[in-house]
C-alpha cells in the first residue's frame, strides 16, 4: 500500500495531476499577495482589450486586467473549497470512524441520514442551507461543509468497518490500547490513501459547487472576484469580449481536471 | 404486490419526514416575517392582524400540520415578496403555475437527448475495437464531465448563439405564444444539461457492457450459434441496461438540479430561476414549496425506478 516506495514509478495520471493542480494552487496562493495589475484599477482606454502580451487574458468592461482577477478568483475559490473540504472531511472522519468502529444505533441513524442526503443533488441542499443561514462567504463555507459531510462518512465508515477486526487492531486491543488511540493512531493512517482519493473528489465537488453558487449570485459577492461571479459578469459581454468568459471558465475546467487526474493517480499508485 | 404495498408505505413515510424537515428547518431562521413585510413603522394592531392571517400564532408543529393540510388541498400559501396589487398577496400557486411547464419541458427534452445519444454511443464504444476511438472517447467524455454546467451553458450560447447564430441568446419565446419556437430555444439549454450526462451514461453503459461480455451466457449464446448482432443486442445490451436504468434515475435527479443553474444561464422563466430569486430575497413560503416540490419529484423518480427495476429483472424479486 506504500504510495511512494523507493523505485516505484509515478504513473502518468499522478504526474499530470500534480503539475496541473500544483500550477493552479501556486497561482492561487500568489494571487493572495501579488497580481501583475491591480484587480480593481479601471482604465477606460483599455476596455475589452483582446488577450496580448501586456494583458494575457485581455481586459474586461472596466478595463481591468482579467489575468489578475482570475488569479484573485482562483485564490478565493481554492481557499473556500479547501475550507469546505476541511470541515466536511474532519466531520466525515469523526462520524465515519465512530459509526464504522462501534456500529450500533448511532451507525444505523447516521447511515439512514447519509443515504437520504446522498440521493439528493448537492446544489439543492446547499440552496436550502443558504436560505436558512443567509448569503455571505462564511455561510457559503458552512453550508457546503455540511452538505458534503455524508460523502466522506460513507467511505471512512467502510474502511473502519474493514479494519475493525484486522489482526493488528485485535492485538492493540489486547494490549490495552485506548479506544481513541486505536481509532485515530492505529487505524486512521491506514485509511489515508483511500481518504486522499475522496478528498480529491471532494475538492472538485467543492470547487464546482462554490463557483456554481457564486455564478448564481448567492456565494461570493460582487467586489470580491471569484471564478463563478466573474463568469456571470462576463456573460453579458459574450459578443464583445468572449475571452472574458473563457478565461475564468477554462481555469475552472483546468483545476477540476487537475484534481480528478490527481485523484486517479493516487488510486492507481496504490495498486 | 406485497412488495409494492411496503414500498408505498415507505414512500409516504419518506414524504412525510422530508416535508416536516423542510418545514421545520425554515422555522429556526432568525428574523420576524411580519416586520419584514410591513416594515418597522406598522401599528401593533396591523401586525397582530397579519400574524393571524399568516397563522403565525401557533407553535411550529401545529403550523406544520396546517401547512401540509393546506398543501394537500392545493393551497400553497402566499409569497412574502410578490404581491398581486396593493391589498392582495400573491398566491404561490399562481407564481409557480406558468413557470412549471418551462422546467418540465426542459427536463423532458434533456432526458430525451441523453437517452437518444448516450445509449447508441455506449453500445458503439463497447463494440469498437479501435484503440484510437477508445482513447478519443475516453478523453472527450472525461473532459465533458469536468466542465461545470454554467460554463457549458455559456459555451453553448457562444458557439451556437453568437458564432453559428442558430438561436438568439436571451430571446426566450413563451410556450403560450409559439410552442415550436419555445422548443427550439429550449433545445440549447437542454443540450447544456445533457452533454455531461451523456458522457457519464455512455461511459457507464460501456463499462456495464464490457463486464457482461465476459459472462458465461455470452459464450453459451455464441456456442448455440447466435450471430454477434443477436448476442450484442438480445443478450448483452439487455443485461447491461439494468444498472443503467438505476443510473438514469440518478441522472433525472441531477437534471432537476442542473435546470436550476441552466435556467439562470439562458434566462428561462422556470421554477429553478424562481427558486434562486426566492432564496436571495428570502421569500420562504416560495422556497419551502419549491424545495418540497423538487424533493417529491426526486423521491418519486427513485420510487418508480425501484419498481421498474423489479419488472425488468425478475431475479431481484426472487431473493
Amino acid at each position: 500500500m506504500k504510495l511512494f516506495a523507493a523505485g516505484k514509478k509515478w504513473n502518468k495520471y499522478f504526474v499530470a495531476g500534480l503539475i496541473m493542480t500544483g500550477l493552479a494552487v501556486l497561482l492561487g496562493v500568489l494571487g493572495l499577495f501579488w497580481t501583475p495589475y491591480s484587480t480593481t484599477a479601471m482604465s477606460a482606454a483599455e476596455r475589452f482589450a483582446a488577450p496580448s502580451l501586456r494583458h494575457w487574458f485581455g481586459t474586461d468592461n472596466f478595463g481591468r486586467d482579467i489575468f489578475s482577477r482570475v488569479m484573485q478568483g482562483m485564490s478565493t475559490t481554492i481557499l473556500i473549497s479547501a475550507a469546505v473540504v476541511l470541515i466536511s472531511g474532519a466531520a466525515g472522519v469523526l462520524l465515519g470512524a465512530l459509526t464504522g468502529y462501534f456500529g450500533g444505533v448511532l451507525d444505523e441513524a447516521v447511515m439512514r441520514v447519509t443515504d437520504a442526503v446522498n440521493g439528493f443533488p448537492s446544489i439543492l441542499l446547499a440552496l436550502v442551507m443558504i436560505s436558512i443561514l443567509g448569503n455571505g462567504r462564511q455561510n457559503l463555507i458552512l453550508s457546503l461543509g455540511i452538505v458534503f459531510v455524508p460523502s466522506y462518512v460513507r467511505i471512512v465508515r467502510g474502511e473502519y468497518l474493514r479494519l475493525r477486526d484486522a489482526d493488528y487492531i485485535k492485538r492493540a486491543r489486547l494490549m490495552g490500547v485506548g479506544r481513541f488511540r486505536i481509532l485515530f493512531v492505529h487505524i486512521l493512517p491506514n485509511i489515508l490513501p483511500v481518504f486522499g482519493v475522496s478528498v480529491m473528489i471532494g475538492l472538485n465537488n467543492a470547487i464546482l459547487a462554490e463557483s456554481g453558487m457564486s455564478y448564481l449570485g448567492i456565494g461570493v459577492q460582487a467586489p470580491d472576484a471569484s471564478l463563478g461571479n466573474m463568469l456571470s459578469d462576463a456573460q453579458g459581454y459574450l459578443q464583445a469580449a468572449p475571452w472574458y468568459a473563457l478565461a475564468p471558465g477554462l481555469v475552472i475546467v483546468w483545476i477540476v481536471l487537475g484534481f480528478s487526474l490527481f485523484g486517479e493517480g493516487i488510486r492507481r499508485q496504490m495498486e | 404486490m406485497r412488495y409494492l404495498g411496503k414500498k408505498l408505505i415507505t414512500l409516504i413515510m419518506t414524504l412525510f419526514l422530508v416535508s416536516a424537515a423542510a418545514f421545520l428547518a425554515f422555522q429556526i431562521i432568525p428574523g420576524d416575517v411580519v416586520t419584514s413585510i410591513l416594515g418597522t413603522e406598522a401599528t401593533p394592531e396591523r401586525e397582530e392582524q397579519l400574524r393571524e392571517e399568516l397563522g403565525l400564532n401557533y407553535p411550529p408543529v401545529v403550523r406544520y400540520f396546517h401547512w401540509i393540510a393546506d398543501v394537500l388541498r392545493g393551497d400553497l400559501g402566499v409569497s412574502y415578496r410578490y404581491s398581486k396589487n396593493m391589498n392582495e398577496m400573491m398566491p404561490v400557486t399562481e407564481l409557480i403555475g406558468d413557470k412549471l411547464p418551462v422546467t418540465l419541458w426542459l427536463a423532458a427534452l434533456s432526458l430525451l437527448l441523453i437517452m437518444a445519444v448516450s445509449i447508441p454511443l455506449g453500445v458503439l464504444w463497447a463494440k469498437s475495437k479501435s484503440r484510437f476511438a477508445d482513447m478519443l472517447l475516453g478523453v472527450s467524455t472525461q473532459a465533458a464531465m469536468a466542465v461545470p454546467a454554467f460554463f457549458l451553458g455559456i459555451l453553448v450560447t457562444y458557439f451556437f448563439g453568437i458564432v453559428l447564430k442558430l438561436f438568439a441568446p436571451g430571446g426566450y419565446v413563451s410556450y403560450k405564444k409559439d410552442f415550436w419556437g419555445f422548443l427550439g430555444y429550449l433545445l440549447f439549454p437542454a443540450l447544456s444539461i445533457a452533454i455531461p450526462k451523456i458522457a457519464m451514461t455512455a461511459r457507464f453503459l460501456r463499462n456495464a457492457m464490457l463486464t457482461e461480455m465476459n459472462a458465461d451466457y455470452v459464450r453459451t449464446a455464441y456456442g448455440k450459434g447466435c450471430s454477434r448482432r443477436r448476442v450484442m443486442y438480445g443478450h448483452v445490451l439487455r443485461n447491461a441496461m439494468i444498472p443503467v436504468i438505476t443510473f438514469l434515475g440518478m441522472i433525472i435527479a441531477e437534471i432537476v438540479a442542473g435546470s436550476i443553474v441552466i435556467e439562470q444561464v439562458f434566462g428561462l422563466p422556470g421554477i429553478g430561476r424562481l427558486l434562486i430569486s426566492s432564496v436571495s430575497t428570502r421569500d420562504l413560503p416560495v422556497v419551502e414549496i419549491l424545495i418540497l416540490y423538487i424533493t417529491f419529484v426526486v423521491i418519486f423518480v427513485y420510487f418508480l425506478i425501484d419498481i421498474l427495476y423489479r419488472v425488468i429483472d425478475p431475479r431481484i424479486s426472487e431473493k
